[in-house]
């Protein structure tokens, strides 16, 4: 579709989208009936129980699980030993090969008749740890003296004479950024850190393996993306993918980090050594330690802009160290960072680092709050050292449709220019603060994707619907799919119930992620149902004897397209479905694609925090996103997307934070330590949802679960520095890091 | 080690269990009486989503032992609505959207229905110190808060 074409929604009168329904699976939420990863039970089952290294980097010379083996009630040990496919990072993550790379990495479980017997059991487990020298922090891990944990990772973009620790390099940008720098009247260099946090879904890992001897087994697991874990699963296990069935359970969230496999394989491998199906549930201390947060970030950053507010070039060199193994997010940090800006000389250079911390995972728009941190953090000291307005030195750089983004394309429709006018327009960018008060202002950026989406609807003999996709339901988007199923067949809501099927009932489905779903999973349930209607038009057609292309499709009823096509009242969906027997057999739609067209999505957040200056101790008072959204399906899903991440984001800037000790071990495990917000820290988060219409849907919709925890970082440090009256530059800004910034700035 | 014989009353109904000695009354809700509702979110009484009544009070059953319930009354989220009819707490979160993930939800309308046991009319800033208590990673508690102050502005009309 060519940019200035119109989009095929523009002027559709939608009659199911964009109203707020009860969810389908929402009795079941609020009564206790659905079930999760760790709700499922099966007759003989197991439990299943992992031994962790205490140490952060060893060298594992032996394990002796005979003991434990010996202990009645334990029905089966699994070490690496028992994984013969070839090794790579997932396997090795799950459980440890020669050696453990961080606090936390498994190195044995046990199968048992019960929790205490297989507590029992790992105590009885003897592994001979030869301790190594670690290292937990990008910048100490990039220093040619540091220990290094993998020989022969580092790949060619990485210069001869860096530390092995140093994985890949990456640039992106444009243009020629010292000739910009030389335009500018007024440039800002700073250096950031950032912390790891933590994905903090409330639902450990659980799931529950089941194999029997002939090789074929079932997996029930809470997981973002059941076909991923079938595919991962079966290689490490040497089975073929068809021979493995995966359900997904009700997921507790995710963010991420549930996109990749922990417990999964052993589980399995557990219950194919037992016999036995095995369940096993991790405490919230092995989800810290163990699963995947996100990186920790050392970011250099300059930006340099005209009197005018014009940016002339902006520069960034940023290093992400991802854990134990490569694969941090820097290069969809580097990708990002400058992307809501036009810029005609712009660079970002990223290096992944591989430190002894749990491997990350991704967590909500991988890498792009860190870099969106920075740069939005500089631009705001360049507005006040220039005294400026920051929403119009925004809007006069913002991207906006066929702009070279600094990644490389150039964009297509995008909604930035009308976040920030809506911003601009809105109450609370006029409205006074106090003493120790201070606004703060971020946009944010996020890519979107689409991916492999396989749908299928069937149409059931009394004309309801029942619709499958593959992709775990997160936050209601089985809600938009029965909406989107609904309008387009010109139903009701309530005659379509919408299910996740296991992974042998559909096509290959990619993981809930990349907030794809609703544009994605929507995008093949239209498609879905266009191909269950033109089946029944043909119904239609050979009832009435006229031929096929002449019935159209209105309201939930096939109709003769003009006087031409003959005479012959609507025949309703029920109809249609009640006698398809007879006019074929049953009628299904269904819809496989590698969706493309994902629209790129952005957000600008506006944040008043109070600083107590004697405390350091800080208050959000108001909060208000304003994102395109594309076409908001469930307005009210969108809502809680966009307040649900900027709320992560508060935690990310204010409390949360992986805190290691010189042991290398990680000191707060606990959801007492690591502090996400609670209710009592927050205002309400207001929500502004901006709809500019994705041209790759044909409804219009963006992915919207991601972009809104891109922008809270830089608006709530904007909004702290300047109730503070000093620039703050590491995250989380706790107390003491303000009290002490604080007292800096006044001696 | 001997197991405990413990009677007592869930949700209404009598009935009996028996459990170990150091075995938290979450794990007997759920392990041994299929009442799953319950989540263990940390197992330290951090995140509330294991919340439960016990003779009216809110706890967190993952501190307190099995055996503890002896002779008392534990109320669930299992116990929440009448039949087909949802309480006001269940209802507005379900029109107010208050939920995405539902893993804190059975926890935080435990407790939000106590809240509103011991104060029908709570403010804002009260509902929320209550619900302090009660992790949710998902909605940032705007809707959260909205459903329970509209729940309780609906239960003193009635």
């Amino acid at each position: 579709m060519a940019l200035d074409d119109k989009h095929e929604a523009d002027g559709r009168v939608f009659k199911v989208v964009g109203t707020r329904p009860v969810r389908p699976d929402g009795i079941d939420k609020v009564t206790g009936r659905a079930r999760f990863g760790a709700d499922m039970s099966m007759p003989g089952m197991l439990v299943g129980w992992v031994l962790r290294s205490p140490h952060a980097h060893a060298r594992i010379r032996s394990i002796d699980t005979s003991k434990a083996e010996a202990l009645p009630g334990v029905k089966a040990v699994v070490t690496r030993k028992d994984f013969t496919a070839e090794s790579d990072d997932v396997l090795d993550n799950c459980m440890a090969g020669a050696k453990a790379l961080y606090d936390g990495h498994a190195v044995a479980a046990v199968a048992a008749v019960s929790a205490k017997v297989a507590k029992q059991a790992l105590k009885l487990i003897a592994v001979d740890y030869e301790v190594l020298p670690h290292v937990t922090d990008v910048d100490e891990a990039m220093k040619l003296d540091a220990p290094v944990l993998h020989k022969d990772k580092t790949d060619e973009t990485v210069p001869a004479g860096m530390s092995k620790n140093v994985i890949q390099r990456f640039e992106y940008g444009h243009g020629d950024v010292e000739a910009g720098f030389a335009e500018a009247d007024e440039i800002v260099s700073r250096s950031f850190k950032t912390a790891a946090t933590h994905q903090g879904y409330i639902e450990p890992h659980a799931c529950v393996a089941s194999m029997g001897p002939d090789g074929q087994a079932d997996l029930w697991v809470c997981t973002q993306g059941h076909y991923m874990v079938r595919n991962v699963c079966a290689p490490m296990l040497g089975m073929d993918i068809g021979k493995l069935r995966v359900t997904a359970s009700e997921i507790g969230g995710g963010f991420g980090g549930k996109t990749t496999v922990f417990l999964e394989p052993v589980a399995l491998m557990l219950s194919r050594k037992s016999g036995r199906p095995v369940k096993m549930v991790m405490t919230r201390e092995d989800v810290l330690r163990a699963t995947g947060p996100t990186a920790s970030t050392s970011i250099d950053v300059k930006i340099g802009m005209k009197k005018d507010g014009t940016i002339t070039a902006g520069w960034a060199e940023m290093r992400y160290q991802g854990g134990a193994y490569p694969g941090s997010p820097v290069q969809f940090g580097a990708m990002a960072a400058f992307a809501p800006y036009n810029l005609k000389h712009v660079k970002t250079i990223g290096w992944d680092v591989v430190t002894n911390r749990p491997k990350q995972a991704a967590y909500r728009a991988p890498g792009a709050p860190m870099g969106a941190y920075v740069v939005e953090s500089v631009i705001d000291e360049l507005c006040g050292n220039l005294g400026l307005d920051r929403l119009s030195v925004r809007l006069k750089n913002a991207s906006t449709e066929g702009a070279k983004a600094s990644y490389g394309p150039r964009f297509g429709k995008i909604g930035l220019t009308a976040t920030l006018e809506a911003a601009k327009a809105h109450p609370h960018y006029s409205a006074p603060l106090g003493p120790s008060q201070g606004r703060g202002i971020s946009c944010g950026f996020w890519f979107n994707f689409g991916g492999d989406t396989s749908v299928s609807l069937s149409v059931n003999n009394d004309g309801t619907i029942s619709l499958s996709e593959g992709n775990p339901d997160i936050g209601g988007s089985r809600a938009s799919m029965t909406m989107m199923a609904a309008e387009e067949l010109g139903i009701p809501y309530d005659s379509v119930r919408t299910i996740i099927a296991d992974t042998s009932a559909l096509g290959q489905n990619e993981v809930t992620d990349g907030s794809r779903v609703t544009f994605a999973v929507g995008l093949a349930t239209i498609k879905a149902a266009r191909d269950a209607i033109t089946k029944m038009c043909s119904r239609a057609a050979k009832v009435w004897g006229i031929d096929e292309d002449a019935v159209i499709w209105e309201d939930g009823h096939a109709k003769p397209a003009g006087p031409n096509a003959g005479k012959f009242p609507p025949m309703s969906l029920a109809e249609i479905a009640a006698q398809a027997s007879n006019t074929g057999g049953p009628i299904a739609g269904h819809h496989e694609v590698n969706a493309e067209g994902a629209g790129v999505s952005f957000a600008t957040h506006m944040c008043d925090a109070e600083v107590d200056p004697e405390t350091g101790a800080v208050k959000i008072l108001r909060y208000t996103v304003f994102q395109d959204a594309g076409k908001a399906v469930h307005p009210a899903y969108v809502e809680g997307q966009f307040q649900g991440g900027a709320v992560q984001g508060i935690g990310w800037a204010l409390n949360e934070e992986y805190i290691y000790g010189k042991d290398g071990r990680l000191q707060n495990p606990g959801f007492l330590d690591y502090r996400v917000p609670v209710a009592s820290d927050l205002p309400m988060i207001d929500t502004v949802i901006i709809e500019v219409p994705n041209p790759g849907h044909p409804y219009g919709v963006r992915g919207v679960g991601e972009t809104s925890i891109v922008p809270p970082l830089a608006a709530v440090a904007n909004a702290v520095s300047a109730a503070a009256g000093v620039r703050l530059t590491e995250l989380p800004m706790s107390p003491p890091r303000v009290l002490k910034a604080i007292d800096t700035a006044r001696a | 080690m001997t197991q405990i014989h413990v009677s007592t009353t869930i949700n209404g109904d009598a009935g009996e269990f028996l459990c170990e000695p150091d075995e938290t009354l979450l794990d007997v809700l759920r392990d041994r009486l299929g009442l799953t509702g319950a989540k263990e979110g940390c197992g330290t009484g951090d995140c509330g989503a294991c919340s439960v009544t016990v003779d009216g009070r809110l706890i967190c059953s993952c501190l307190m032992l099995g055996a503890e319930a002896d002779g008392r009354e534990v109320t669930t989220i299992e116990g929440m609505a009448n039949g087909e009819t949802l309480h006001p707490l269940q209802r507005k979160f379900l029109e107010h959207a208050a939920l995405q993930c539902g893993i804190c939800t059975p926890g935080i309308l435990v407790a939000a229905k106590a809240l509103l046991e011991k104060n029908p009319n709570p403010t804002e800033t009260e509902a929320r110190y209550w619900l302090a208590g009660n992790l949710c990673r998902c909605t940032g508690y705007d809707k959260i808060i909205r459903a329970v102050m509209d729940a309780a502005h609906e239960m003193r009309g009635a």
